[in-house]
């Protein structure tokens, strides 16, 4: 007979990709850039909030963006016509991105460009809204966007993202008089998840409540610690 | 289905683990702790390491899966309660909304199993062998 030998290990499931995290972040911070995690499930509008975003902001911010998606490169063209530099990582058959898919997406970024001119990383993550919310990628906040068509039972049934998030969006609410959506409720069903989420409903299609969010990038930007960070000269 | 990711990444972190130990022993069985507030179905889970292990270092080691309930912890009421998931997160006397979680959120490699030198053995073996 062995003897069984048992050893406490004590790390975290996730720790490799942690780890992985915390050195994108530490490449953000170096290069005085903030970024932002878009997290939601398919078809939830984050490629239209993207080309609103880059529209609007991108006169101001030097924004990059890095774009998940299973198996095309299609949101990728649709978000390279607003001019800023577009890294499209085909992440295969997994269903997030992780935080080894984005070092690679960093290190094309610092290849192509000079990283240190850059204000802002827009990761779309893929269409998911299960676990995209357990693995980080370097972020210094986490958007998730949430349709309305989507109703409002999703942040019960899903809660991890929904608590998770700094900041959520409820999208395409243009459409809210075609449907029985509760928006008080879903709003209601979020805050007991999660009470300190900023909440900003948007239409991308008629533009309601993007000023509100425009204003919600543009802060978290300036109160980064990336954007305290010197640039070497 | 996101368990085979999150094999692969028990996978990447346990041979992270191992390597930085002075020896690596055979891991006979991996003792996982993982929160009912997560993405993680264990059921799935199992499955997935069983197929994903094969033809690695961890071929042929069993997972053991403690799963840990949701609690919350309400200080207007200054005590703990057990969310419903799905159903309702806020307080159920002050409907406070959940602010505290002690316990659910766990994904964490507890410990693992493995077989001692022959030297270190116990006696006892070629009766254990003929009574089999």
């Amino acid at each position: 007979m062995h003897q069984t030998i048992n050893t406490a290990v004590g790390i975290n499931l996730l720790h490799a990709n942690q780890e992985g995290a915390d050195h994108n972040r530490a490449h953000f911070d170096a290069w005085g850039i903030t970024c932002l995690n878009l997290m939601s499930s398919p078809g939830a509008g984050k490629t239209a909030l993207l080309e609103k975003t880059l529209e609007a902001l991108s006169p101001s911010l030097k924004i990059a963006v890095i774009e998940g998606d299973m198996t095309t490169e299609l949101d990728a063209d649709r978000l390279r016509r607003y001019g800023v530099p577009v890294i499209a990582i085909n992440t295969g058959r997994s269903c997030h991105l992780d935080s080894k898919m984005v070092a690679g997406g960093i290190h094309r970024l610092e290849h192509e460009h000079d990283p240190s001119t850059f204000d802002l990383v827009l990761v779309e993550n893929v269409g998911n809204l299960v676990c995209p919310a357990e693995f980080e990628v370097g972020e210094h906040a986490k958007v998730a966007l949430l349709s309305v068509t989507e109703g409002e039972d999703k942040p019960l049934k899903y809660p991890i993202m929904f608590r998770e998030a700094n900041c959520l969006l409820i999208t395409k609410t243009d459409l809210v008089p075609y449907l029985d959506v509760d928006l008080q409720q879903l709003e209601a069903n979020v805050r007991q998840i999660n009470p300190r989420v900023t909440i900003i409903p948007v239409s991308a299609r008629t533009g309601m409540g993007l000023e509100a969010w425009f204003a919600w990038v543009q802060a978290t930007v300036a109160a980064s610690p990336a954007a305290l960070t010197p640039v070497a000269e | 289905m996101h368990e085979v990711d999150m094999t692969r990444a028990l996978i990447v972190t346990l041979s992270d683990w191992l390597a930085s130990q002075s020896e690596t022993p055979q891991v006979s069985k991996v003792h996982l702790v993982v929160g009912e507030f997560t993405c993680v179905e264990p059921v799935s889970l199992q499955f997935a390491f069983e197929v994903q292990t094969r033809g690695t270092f961890l071929e042929g080691a069993t997972l053991e899966i403690q799963e840990t309930p949701l609690i919350a912890f309400c200080h207007r009421c200054q005590q703990e309660y057990r969310p419903e998931i799905g159903i309702q997160y806020a307080c159920p006397d002050c409907r406070s909304p959940m602010e505290d979680i002690c316990s659910g959120r766990e994904l964490k490699i507890d410990r693992v199993e493995y077989a001692g030198k022959e030297e270190e053995a116990g006696t006892g073996g070629a009766g254990a062998r003929d009574s089999v």
